[in-house]
């Protein structure tokens, strides 16, 4: 690719961000949408952070992991065991971060 | 609580404003780690200096850049670049459904411009405040609040990576800081038996369909966890909402 075309690529990306956020904003009248649709809806977001977060703690380039010996499963136990227990975001990054590096740069994993 | 369109006062001096930018807070450590990561990733495929900036601050779609790097370093066709980000922004167009009974009835180019900021969190976030979904004067605020906070936690680690790119080491798995912060949000998402067995059926179906192309499987996963959370409202009928029947 040139400049030229990855600047217009780009420039395509930034626009097909608009778009798909804003896609059902748009439109002046209502579309007709479902009533249980618009219901089931509430479960999106859960659904679309599990999503992301399942493949990360338990996959290796598409794989299942098949071993305990993983930094990342100790780090997801200790930040799930502080978020039940303080109910608080950072720390959860906080706490589960600080084994994964400890795990990883001090013992090798 | 001032009248709609009487008030002067700029947005930023709203309490709501601070309310969105504090409960945005709690996961900027992760948005940042993230935005960090997607720089470095940035700067290391080869994208020029200029144009790695162009694209961070434009573009404002961390798995989306993400997914078009290196198809733009292979030399792809912009189509095929274009369609792979399409792809994996898809969920936006289901969670802006989600945002039309909240904001509807506001001008068009401010429709437009809340929806190009509004990144996933800043979703998640607002639709857990904001639960009943009819508009309220302080949602603007706080959006915008969110919205903020979002963007400075996302775009100065992300222009720091790639201005910094190879004095950062990625295999510390720094990024996991990100998805840990998804976590404890997912955690605070979990009201009952109905969202929790929704987010176990879409934790298996991200999984069972990772091999699918352009991260459909995050589609796959909402999509099952929606067919499963209307079955179970379904089935136990607690509670008649009559606001969903209005309007």
């Amino acid at each position: 690719m040139t400049a030229g075309e990855t600047a217009v690529t780009i420039i395509g990306l930034a626009l097909l961000t608009v778009l798909t956020r804003a896609f059902f904003l748009l439109p002046e009248r209502d579309l007709p949408m479902p009533a249980w649709l618009q219901q089931g809806l509430r479960y999106a977001p859960l659904a679309a952070l599990v999503a992301v977060v399942a493949p990360e703690v338990v996959m290796t380039q598409g794989q299942l992991i098949g071993t305990w010996h993983d930094a990342r499963l100790p780090a997801v136990a200790v930040a799930s065991a502080y978020y039940f227990w303080r109910r608080g975001i950072l720390g959860t990054i906080v706490s589960g971060t600080a084994v994964l590096l400890t795990l990883k740069l001090g013992w090798g994993w | 609580m001032s009248l709609l369109g009487t008030t002067p006062a700029p947005l930023w001096r709203h309490p709501a404003f601070a309310r969105g930018a504090r409960e945005m807070s709690g996961v900027a450590l992760g948005i940042a780690a993230w935005g960090l990561l997607t720089g470095v990733a940035m700067a290391k495929s080869g994208l020029p200096l200029p144009l790695a900036l162009l694209m961070s601050l434009i573009v404002f779609a961390g798995s989306a850049q993400l997914a078009a790097l290196p198809l733009m370093a292979g030399g792809a066709p912009i189509w095929v670049v274009w369609a792979t980000a399409l792809c994996v922004n898809l969920r936006f167009v289901i969670f802006s459904a989600g945002w039309r009974p909240y904001f509807a009835h506001l001008p068009f180019w401010q429709r437009l411009r809340m929806g190009y900021f509004t990144a996933d969190l800043n979703y998640v976030i607002f639709m857990r405040r904001f639960t009943e979904p009819r508009p309220e004067p302080e949602q603007v605020p706080y959006f915008w609040g969110g919205v903020v906070t979002n963007w400075c936690a996302w775009q100065l680690p992300s222009l720091a990576g790639i201005l910094l790119a190879d004095r950062i080491p990625t295999s510390w798995g720094l990024g996991f800081a990100g998805t840990l912060a998804l976590l404890g949000l997912m955690y605070s998402l979990v009201a009952d038996r109905a969202t929790l067995v929704a987010a176990a059926v879409a934790s298996c179906a991200a999984v069972a369909a990772y091999a699918l192309p352009l991260k459909l499987n995050i589609v796959v996963a909402i999509a099952a966890a929606v067919a499963v959370g209307l079955l179970i409202d379904h089935q136990t009928p607690r509670r008649v909402q009559p606001e969903d029947d209005l309007t």
